[in-house]
C-alpha cells in the first residue's frame, strides 16, 4: 500500500493542479491577513471558504483522479498486488497531497505573520484538523461515487451533487424543519442534524471554539453546552472519525467484489 | 498449472460464461480461441483476480486463487488494451513494475530486442500504439514467472516485432514455461500453440491440437477450420 500511495502522491505532485491549489491558499492567506489585519478575524473569515471550498475540491479532484488514473488501477490490478491496497493507496495520496496543500498554503502566511507568538494558535490548527477532515471524507465520498458509477459524467454529476446537498440544500432543509416545528423544542433534533452533516459538524465545532456562538441563533446556547464541553469535542471528533471511516471501509468492501 | 471448474461469469443480465471446465498443464503453449465476445478476455481476467466469477473454482499451481494475490507472483501478463498512465515515461513505467514486484528482472535484453531504446525517455501518452503494445511486452517478458498470458499479443505489431515476439515465446517455452495466449490472427496461432481451446456461447466447444481440429472438420486449412468448427 505505501508503495501505491508513494507513486500516487508523487503522480499528483507532478500535477499543475496541486500547485495551483496550494497556490490558491498561498494567495488567500495573505490576502486575508493583509485585509484583516488581525489573525482571530482572518481566521474568521478563513473558516467560511473552508467549510465550502476544501469539500468541493476534495470531491472534485477525488473524482477526477479515480477516472484518470483507471489505467494505472488495471495496470496494478495484473501485478501481485491486494486490491484494498491499490484503493486504499490512491485514496490516500489523494487525500494526502490534497491536505498538504491547505496546511503548507494557509501554514505559510500565518507562520510568517506571528501565528506561533499569538493566542490564535489553537483555533487557526482546530481550523486546519477540520479541514484535513473535510478533505478525507470528501475525497472519500468522491472516490465511492467513482468506483460504483463505470459512466464518468454520471459519477461527477453524483459527486457534485453529493457535494451541493451537503454544503448547501441540507442547510435549508435543516432551517425549514426548524422554522415548520418551533413549537416543539427542537434541542436534540438540531444537535443531531448538526452531527449527521460533517460540513455543518465542521463549522458548530470552529465558531465554538472561537467563542462567537451569538452567530448560531437560539440553539447556540445548547451547542455551546455542548460542543463547549471537552465531551462534545470529542464526540465530534468521533462524528468526523465516523464519515472518514466508512466511505473508506465501503471503498475496501465495494473494490473486493468489482469486476475490472 | 491452471484448473477451471465449473466457471459462472455474468454481466449484467448478459451471460458469457455458463460453466466452463479446463484443465492447463504446465509446459505447453495454450491458444484461446473464440468469435468476439465469446469469453476470452473474461476467462483470462477470471484466472488473474481481475473479474470475480459468480460460480466456479479457480486454481493456478494447485491453489485457489479466489481473494488471493500472491499467487499473481508467478504470472506475467499482456494486457489486451495497451493502457498505461499517459504522463509517465517508459523508463519511470518499467523502474515503477519493478519496485511493486520486487523481483530480478532482464528488461535490457527486451528492450534492445524491440529496439525500444529511443523511446525511453518519451511520454507513454506520446507512443504509437505498436510503440505502446513493445513496451506491453517488455512488462509482461521481464520477470521470471512459470506463467505467462498474453491477450491479444499481435496487437499492432509489424512483422520484424512479430518474429521477434514468436522467438521470444519458443525461448520461453524452451524455460518450460506455460503459456496461454488469444489470438484472432489464426497465422501466429498456428505457429506458436500446441493446443487450441476453442470457446463458444461461455463454453468451451473443443479442446485439443490443431491436427486434431483439422481431422474433426474435414479441412487442411487451420484458418477455414476454425470457421468450420462453429457450424460442425
Amino acid at each position: 500500500m505505501i508503495k501505491i500511495l508513494k507513486y500516487s502522491f508523487y503522480d499528483l505532485m507532478r500535477s499543475r493542479w496541486s500547485y495551483v491549489y496550494f497556490l490558491f491558499y498561498l494567495l488567500l492567506g495573505f490576502v486575508l491577513l493583509f485585509l484583516n489585519n488581525e489573525l482571530s478575524k482572518a481566521v474568521i473569515t478563513l473558516m467560511n471558504v473552508i467549510i465550502v471550498l476544501v469539500p468541493l475540491i476534495g470531491t472534485i479532484f477525488g473524482v477526477m483522479y479515480f477516472y484518470n488514473s483507471k489505467e494505472f488501477t488495471e495496470l496494478l490490478l495484473a501485478q501481485p498486488i491486494k486490491r484494498s491496497s491499490i484503493f486504499f493507496g490512491q485514496y490516500l495520496g489523494v487525500a494526502g497531497s490534497l491536505t498538504m496543500s491547505l496546511v503548507l498554503g494557509l501554514g505559510i502566511p500565518f507562520a510568517l505573520y506571528g501565528l506561533f507568538e499569538s493566542n490564535a494558535i489553537w483555533d487557526f490548527s482546530l481550523l486546519l484538523i477540520t479541514g484535513a477532515f473535510l478533505t478525507m471524507i470528501f475525497s472519500g465520498l468522491a472516490f465511492n461515487i467513482a468506483l460504483s458509477n463505470e459512466n464518468k459524467i454520471k459519477g461527477f454529476g453524483y459527486a457534485v451533487l453529493s457535494w451541493l446537498f451537503l454544503a448547501v440544500i441540507y442547510d435549508g432543509l435543516f432551517l425549514m424543519s426548524l422554522i415548520v416545528f418551533e413549537q416543539y423544542p427542537l434541542d436534540n433534533f438540531s444537535l443531531m442534524a448538526t452531527m449527521f452533516n460533517p460540513i455543518d459538524l465542521s463549522r458548530t465545532l470552529i465558531l465554538l471554539k472561537l467563542d462567537i456562538s451569538a452567530l448560531l441563533g437560539y440553539t447556540g446556547a445548547i451547542f455551546k453546552q455542548f460542543f463547549g464541553t471537552n465531551l462534545g469535542v470529542v464526540i465530534s471528533l468521533i462524528m468526523l472519525s465516523l464519515w472518514t471511516l466508512i466511505p473508506v471501509w465501503r471503498l475496501g468492501y465495494k473494490s473486493k467484489r468489482k469486476d475490472f | 498449472m491452471i484448473q477451471v471448474e465449473n466457471l459462472h461469469k455474468k454481466f449484467g443480465k448478459n451471460p458469457v460464461l455458463t460453466g466452463l471446465d479446463l484443465n492447463i498443464h504446465a509446459g505447453s503453449i495454450f491458444a484461446v480461441l473464440g468469435p468476439n465476445g465469446s469469453g476470452k478476455t473474461t476467462l483470462i481476467k477470471t484466472v488473474l483476480g481481475m473479474v470475480i466469477p459468480d460460480k466456479g473454482i479457480i486454481s493456478v499451481m494447485d491453489s485457489p486463487v479466489k481473494n488471493q494475490w500472491k499467487y499473481r507472483q508467478q504470472i506475467n501478463y499482456l494486457p489486451q488494451i495497451a493502457n498505461f498512465p499517459g504522463n509517465l515515461k517508459v523508463l519511470e513505467l518499467i523502474e515503477m513494475i519493478k519496485d511493486i514486484r520486487q523481483m530480478p528482472s532482464d528488461e535490457a535484453q527486451l528492450i534492445a530486442r524491440f529496439g525500444l531504446e529511443p523511446f525511453l525517455d518519451k511520454k507513454l501518452s506520446n507512443l504509437s500504439g505498436g510503440t505502446k503494445q513493445k513496451v506491453n511486452i517488455v512488462l509482461a517478458f521481464m520477470f521470471n514467472c512459470p506463467l505467462i498470458i498474453l491477450d491479444e499479443p499481435t496487437n499492432g505489431l509489424d512483422p520484424l516485432a512479430l518474429i521477434r515476439l514468436k522467438e521470444l515465446i519458443f525461448e520461453e517455452k524452451a524455460k518450460g514455461k506455460t503459456f496461454l495466449i488469444t489470438s484472432h490472427i489464426m497465422q501466429f496461432v498456428e505457429e506458436v500453440s500446441d493446443e487450441v481451446v476453442y470457446l463458444l456461447e461461455g463454453k468451451i466447444y473443443f479442446k485439443g491440437s490443431i491436427n486434431d481440429l483439422k481431422v474433426k472438420t474435414k479441412q487442411t486449412n487451420f484458418e477455414h477450420a476454425i470457421a468450420a468448427i462453429s457450424t460442425y
